[in-house]
């Protein structure tokens, strides 16, 4: 077992992707090499300048960072306790922080002479920032859907084809994001000499984690330098939604050594955990090993991975990224979890008092947020990460209110 | 010496190649698989792989996607498994019986329990598929206490380093996926499996089986030229689909199929 030194949080993980007793390698021998040539690449690229310049150039000109941090006085307000800032990933490109990793895939992938782009996806959102910087690098793009998320977030599929991509409807297993991200790895493993598999979370094996972190992370650098600016202060807490975990580990990372600074993950309670039918492996599940990794998992005492529930499909997924794994046993993070209706709560309530329509997934943190700040002073500060927006899910708010658009 | 072992000494003293069918443990239903190890036996299989059911099955095809499927409509577990080898047991003490799965129900169970299950069962090899040997430190002990046999997969993308490295780690054979690809995914190109085989005896003195894409007796034979075990799993689990709903058949069906593939084999 390797050994890790508890208190350096940002020093993970090792050589071999391990975060503690998490994360590392296990996936069939034949993904073994080109794990490899990937790790290579990404190692040798993510410190050459001409590789971070057209990167850095990309975030700004195309996705339209930096994404501004703004604070929610009327939502404060009605909350009674902390000043609540909102991270707002929802102004990017494409609508949610997906499009930040998906860029920095998709330029290495360029780089490594890939001509094929595939891509799971659940919300939809990581297939849409998939297809579309396939489109625009030229690359040919096949996303993989769970049928069932097919159906919740349609205008997302319409949107990917549109944009040249071919959706392959999943039909295996719960048929939702775990099947899908199943089936894009079959292709890879078919397709390992032109292909390029771009994982839209912080999970699968490594270095899928530390690089996905990594280009996540420039949420978490430019919300620190913001918030120092606008508040002066560093915050009392972070909140994020975690479905695999790549917006919270993008907001957390940059702060990990900032021991004064909570952090708080936000998990799908779905119906509620004691049902059983959510979507919270960090609060509910047990240690496994799925999609190339040791995790915190939802499972049955046979070892089988049992079926999620949120009403936000981008959380509806049975593992976690496993550096959330580890930052829960080391301490420095908490999990919790939000009901399908907190979230629904927390949805209307942003968009009527601040004017903004927030992605369900989201709509968790905010949730937790609300409820974290009441119990807090008007001089501490909770820096949420509005991750997207809320456009995607118009079908499923405006169907639970019986209305057919 | 272990069973495996034995077994290929036994062959290769009749200048045999062995033939190792695989099937999904409790497919259709759980009643079906122990009395179908026994026909293939008596057909000619030399060694039995069983696979073990799992919700998430990332290196397998569509048809053996729908075993596991199947298999756990009836929750067939680990535990299950291990109960079916003993019952095969207690009238078949000489055939080795591999299981082949991956590591989440193993991790479930616990290593050294589950390795300890197994041994007293008469489980005489593990592949698991999604375990490579830089992780697999507690989980080779775990079996080796057991005398049961790691074996390991190598791929077309595997270089001479991890070769020899998975070569050092395994036991009883290894096994080389003969194309990049999921089960029964493709047709595998002969020459190109001959070449990898050559290359992988130089770095073990290790039985080679070659399996994935031996769909008939023609590749079975072909394979067998270069192989010291022939394995074939879609091929057969398709034939189980397609008789799922009258089981009395499925064992003369498998057995009709792997005879011939013996027969073919035992030709050359
Ligand atoms: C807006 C939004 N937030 C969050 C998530 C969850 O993913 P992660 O936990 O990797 O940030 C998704 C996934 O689709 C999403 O679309």
């Amino acid at each position: 077992m390797p050994t890790t030194n508890q208190t350096d949080f940002s020093g993970q993980p090792d050589a071999r992707g391990h975060f503690g007793r998490f994360g590392g390698m296990f996936v069939s021998e034949t993904l073994m090499g080109p794990l490899r040539e990937l790790r290579e690449a990404y190692d040798r690229f993510i410190v050459d300048d001409t590789f971070k310049a057209e990167l850095e150039a990309d975030l700004r000109d195309y996705v339209g960072r930096p994404s501004s941090l703004y604070f929610a006085r009327q939502l404060s307000q009605r909350c009674g306790g902390a000043r609540i800032y909102l991270k707002r990933e929802d102004l990017n490109h494409t609508g949610a922080h997906k499009i930040n990793n998906t860029i920095g895939q998709a330029l290495l992938a360029k780089r490594m002479g890939k001509t094929r782009i595939i891509a799971e996806t659940g919300a939809g959102q990581h297939g849409v920032a998939t297809a579309t910087v396939a489109a625009r690098l030229g690359l040919e793009c096949v996303v993989y859907m769970g049928s069932v998320d097919i159906v919740r977030q349609e205008a997302n599929v319409y949107r990917m084809r549109m944009l040249g991509a071919k959706v392959v409807a999943v039909e295996s297993g719960s048929k939702t994001l775990k099947d899908a991200l199943n089936e894009a790895m079959r292709d890879w493993v078919t397709n390992i000499d032109n292909t390029f598999y771009i994982i839209g979370t912080v999970a699968g094996p490594h270095p899928y984690p530390v690089m996905v972190r990594e280009f996540q992370s420039v949420i978490g650098r430019e919300a620190r330098r913001q918030i120092l600016q606008q508040a002066g202060q560093l915050p009392d807490a972070l909140v994020a939604c975690v479905g695999g975990g790549s917006n919270a580990i993008g907001l957390f990372h940059p702060f990990l050594d900032d021991t004064s600074v909570a952090m708080y993950g936000v998990e799908a309670a779905g119906e509620g955990l004691e049902t059983g039918r959510h979507a919270a492996p960090l609060c509910a599940g047990t240690p496994g090993v799925l999609h190339g990794n040791r995790t915190y998992l939802m499972q049955d005492e046979n070892g089988q991975i049992i079926e999620t529930h949120s009403i936000s499909a981008g959380l509806d997924y049975p593992g976690v990224g496993p550096e959330h794994a580890w930052l829960k046993e080391s301490g420095r993070a908490n999990y919790v979890s939000v009901t399908d209706q907190e979230a629904l709560d927390a949805f209307h309530e942003l968009t009527r008092c601040e004017g903004i329509i927030p992605a369900l997934e989201s709509s968790h943190a905010l949730a937790y947020a609300t409820r974290l700040a009441a119990e807090m002073n008007p001089d501490q500060v909770v820096l949420v990460n509005l991750s997207g927006r809320g456009d995607k899910d118009m079908h499923t708010v405006a169907g639970l209110d019986g209305i057919k658009i | 010496m272990s069973r495996i072992s034995q077994r290929f000494e036994q062959l290769a003293a009749h200048n045999k190649t062995a033939l190792i069918p695989f099937i999904t443990a409790g497919d259709p239903d759980p009643e079906v698989t122990v009395p179908l190890m026994h026909a293939m036996v008596a057909a000619g299989g030399s060694i039995i792989e069983l696979g073990v059911p799992f919700s998430d099955p990332m290196a397998d095809g569509p048809v053996i996607q729908r075993a596991n499927e199947r298999a756990l409509k009836h929750n067939t577990s680990l535990r299950d498994v291990i109960g079916m080898v003993h019952r095969f047991r207690e009238r078949d003490r000489d055939t080795p019986v591999v299981l082949m799965g991956y590591l989440n129900p193993i991790e479930a169970l616990g290593y050294e329990r589950f390795a300890e299950m197994a041994g007293a069962a008469g489980v005489d090899g593990v592949i698991t598929v999604d375990i490579p040997p830089e992780e697999a430190d507690d989980y080779l002990a775990a079996l080796r206490a057991q005398r049961i046999d790691p074996i390991f997969l190598l791929a077309p993308t595997s270089d001479e380093q991890r070769i020899k490295r998975i070569c050092d780690a395994a036991a009883g054979f290894v096994y080389y996926v003969s194309v990049k690809g999921t089960t029964g995914s493709a047709r595998l190109a002969i020459g190109e499996v001959a070449s990898k085989v050559f290359h992988i005896r130089k770095s073990t003195g290790l039985p080679v089986g070659v399996g994935f894409g031996i769909k008939d007796p023609e590749s079975a034979q072909a394979v067998a030229q270069v192989a010291d075990a022939v394995i074939v799993g879609s091929v057969l689990v398709n034939q189980i689909e397609s008789l799922a709903d009258q089981p009395d058949a499925i064992a003369p069906a498998l057995s009709r199929s792997i005879s011939q593939m013996r027969a073919a084999m035992d030709l050359i």
